[in-house]
């Protein structure tokens, strides 16, 4: 209030505000058209005007106003961004925004149901096998269940492994879309993407902590199903040594490894995945449409596996890639196949990046 | 001060940027896919200090030029600059408020200040929470601070949007319609802030589409007219064609006249033809009293006595030979 005050009045008495106004209008007549000679013109009246705009700084800064205090504040800021731990800083500056971004993401109402839906799939799993064994032990037909059932009834820790290939087919790619595919169109569509763009985040940034986050919440999704999955198994199954897939039979300890393994590989490839996501999210402001769009291209890339003559191109399908987390299963590990996966992740997230960086960059800001 | 930033790597011209324009523009154009051009090679240059109304009807290209002047869309051809330095660097020193305000509906207003404080590379987090409180203080949200933006009204979004541009030392700030959906008393606190911020120092570019609101709040303005600047200049510059005239209301035209042209009042001349349509002059270095007391003191009946200065809308009238087609 009396702050307030105090700069009213030190408006009415500052004389350094006549001399800005009357240096300024000679300055500010209408440009003549050959802007060139402008130059001069524009020299003159700014050595004119350092008089008094530092006569109206030192008015004002030496009253009790607080504005005065930061426009010279801002002299000093200056000397400590542009001489010293700028890189450091920066540095810190990204770690802070993609803070920001994942207290966004991990806060969301939306997400947080998502990341509900994918561990309560684990529990419907595990409980509708338990159920199903239990009935057929009843009967004495406990010899008739099918591969996966069998091996989840006899050990915890291939619920982990049967849910992580149940949900990568679909529901993870759903969950990592919304979240990639939201990331750019989603603050266009709220106009909050002027203002971060203005603040300014710079647009490279901008894109690489959204992507990092996109990432965080793929490991993150695949660290749930798996962690919903392992409880839910030790609840209703019998913990013990795992049988693999080829037959060999390893400890706890190991078998927990390779659900690590698998979790991070699921995650890798859902990081390719949001690669994707967040190119099409560059190229509109409708965030479902790049949301949607990300899950056509899923479903279609399945159905093209689904077709026998379209065998050479599988390869190219992320899909086809997806459910390689199985390689943890085989003993030894199956190196080969898993890092034949994570390079076509890593392909995929090279191009899609580019494409994403490409159009982001260059790309006007309309809403 | 001028050496600090010269270090800075003052990108080009003699002047150091502490003592360039606020901004400028040099040819800036902006032609949209369509072929339609938004803004046609425009030239700016808005003084230091100044507060600077950037006036325009709806569509004369006003929010298009600030969206390139922020770096949110690339001009066609021409430069832009502002503060005289890189955007980059320019950037983290001005305060925006574009196309109306725009926040996280789910997050609390204070939380929509920290999220747009993370973005500026610049900003200090240590001091996040006491410029957080001090820019909603300053704006008059303090009491909202934790509810949801999603319940805000109309009014304090736009003031939230205020808060988000003061939340650092600024050295401009880019105002697009800052009184758009607000009732009398929020038009008048916005006035009363930008005076406030100008007060300090700072520079403030405010668009609009309201003559009489750049009328009441700025020192220079610029009229945009279809993507074309029509005129720009100090509001003294600006009037500067138009004097004050004096405009007497009485039947005794003849009389009223001979007094004023007897006075030395240059262009004197009855305002109409009927008698009672009343005189008017220019009013030059005449006190007006003592014009009132001479045509009293000649017998003429003075029914009304008024000294008019030109408003802006005449200027504009003159400048652009229609009236300030004033929409919404």
């Amino acid at each position: 209030m009396s702050t307030a005050e105090t700069r009213e009045t030190g408006l009415r008495r500052t004389p350094g505000l006549v001399p800005v106004s009357e240096t300024l209008r000679t300055a500010d007549r209408p440009l003549p058209p050959g802007a060139a000679d402008s130059a001069p013109a524009e020299t003159g009246a700014a050595t004119v005007g350092a008089g008094p705009a530092e006569i109206e700084g030192a008015t004002v800064g030496a009253g009790p106003s607080e504005i005065g205090g930061v426009a010279a504040g801002g002299e000093a800021v200056d000397v400590i961004d542009l001489a010293g731990p700028a890189p450091a800083r920066r540095f810190g500056a990204f770690w802070r925004l993609l803070g920001s971004e994942l207290g966004l993401t991990f806060r969301r109402p939306r997400n947080l149901v998502m990341l509900a839906v994918l561990a309560s799939v684990p529990v419907i799993l595990g409980v509708a096998l338990r159920l199903v064994t239990d009935d057929m032990d009843a009967e004495g037909r406990g010899g008739g269940m099918g591969g996966l059932v069998a091996s989840v009834a006899g050990n915890s820790l291939m619920l982990a492994f049967a849910s992580l290939s149940f949900l990568v087919a679909l529901l993870m790619p759903v969950a990592v879309s919304v979240v990639a595919g939201d990331a750019i169109a989603g603050e266009a569509s709220g106009g909050t993407l002027r203002y971060l763009l203005a603040a300014p985040a710079g647009r490279t940034r901008l894109l690489l902590v959204k992507y990092l986050n996109a990432v965080v919440f793929s490991f993150a999704i695949a660290a749930v199903v798996a962690v919903s999955a392992l409880v839910t198994g030790m609840a209703l199954f019998p913990v013990g040594p795992v049988t693999l897939l080829s037959g060999t039979t390893v400890s706890v300890a190991d078998g927990l490894l390779r659900v690590l393994i698998s979790v991070g590989y699921v995650g890798a490839g859902m990081a390719a995945l949001a690669a994707v996501a967040l190119a099409l999210s560059t190229f509109t402001e409708v965030p479902i449409g790049a949301i949607a769009g990300t899950v056509v291209l899923v479903i279609v890339a399945q159905v093209l596996r689904a077709v026998p003559q379209l065998e050479p191109i599988s390869p190219y399908l992320l899909p086809t890639w997806l459910t390689r987390f199985d390689g943890a299963l085989r003993d030894p590990v199956d190196l080969a196949a898993m890092r034949d996966g994570l390079l076509a992740f890593g392909a995929y997230i090279l191009l899609f990046g580019s494409v994403a960086w490409a159009r982001f960059t260059g790309k006007d800001i309309t809403s | 001060m001028t050496a600090v930033t010269l270090d800075a790597g003052a990108p080009f011209g003699a002047a150091p940027p502490s003592a360039r324009p606020a901004i400028v523009t040099r040819g800036l154009t902006k032609r949209f896919r369509g072929g339609q051009v938004a803004v046609d090679a425009l030239d700016l240059s808005v003084p230091r200090g100044s507060v600077y109304g950037f006036l325009g009807p709806n569509g004369s290209g006003k929010t298009t030029t600030i969206r390139m002047l922020l770096g949110l869309a690339a001009p066609t051809s021409g430069e832009h600059e502002l503060l005289g330095l890189p955007l980059g660097e320019a950037l983290p020193r001005v305060g925006a408020l574009v196309e109306g305000p725009a926040f996280y509906p789910y997050l609390s207003g204070e939380a929509n200040l920290r999220r747009f404080d993370a973005a500026d590379p610049t900003a200090p987090p240590a001091t996040v929470r006491r410029r957080v409180a001090e820019a909603l203080d300053r704006v008059g949200l303090t009491a909202a601070a934790g509810k949801r933006y999603r319940t805000y009204s109309l009014g304090m979004r736009q003031r939230l949007a205020i808060a988000a541009a003061l939340l650092g030392p600024r050295e401009l700030l880019i105002l697009d319609e800052p009184t758009n959906g607000l009732d009398p008393q929020g038009t008048r606190e916005v006035r009363s802030l930008v005076k406030q911020i100008a007060a300090g120092g700072t520079t403030v570019f405010v668009s609009s589409h309201l003559l009489a609101e750049v009328e009441q709040m700025c020192t220079h303005a610029a009229v945009m007219r279809a993507g074309r600047l029509v005129a720009q200049g100090s509001m003294a510059s600006l009037g500067g064609g138009q004097v004050p005239r004096v405009r007497v209301r009485t039947p005794d035209t003849a009389d009223a006249l001979r007094v004023l042209r007897s006075l030395g009042l240059a262009d004197v001349r009855a305002d109409g033809p009927e008698p009672g349509d009343g005189v008017s002059a220019e009013l030059g270095g005449h006190a007006p009293e003592r014009v009132n007391a001479a045509l009293v003191g000649e017998g003429v009946a003075v029914r009304g006595f008024a000294v008019e200065r030109p408003s802006l809308e005449d200027v504009f009238v003159r400048l652009t030979g229609e009236g300030f087609d004033v929409d919404g």
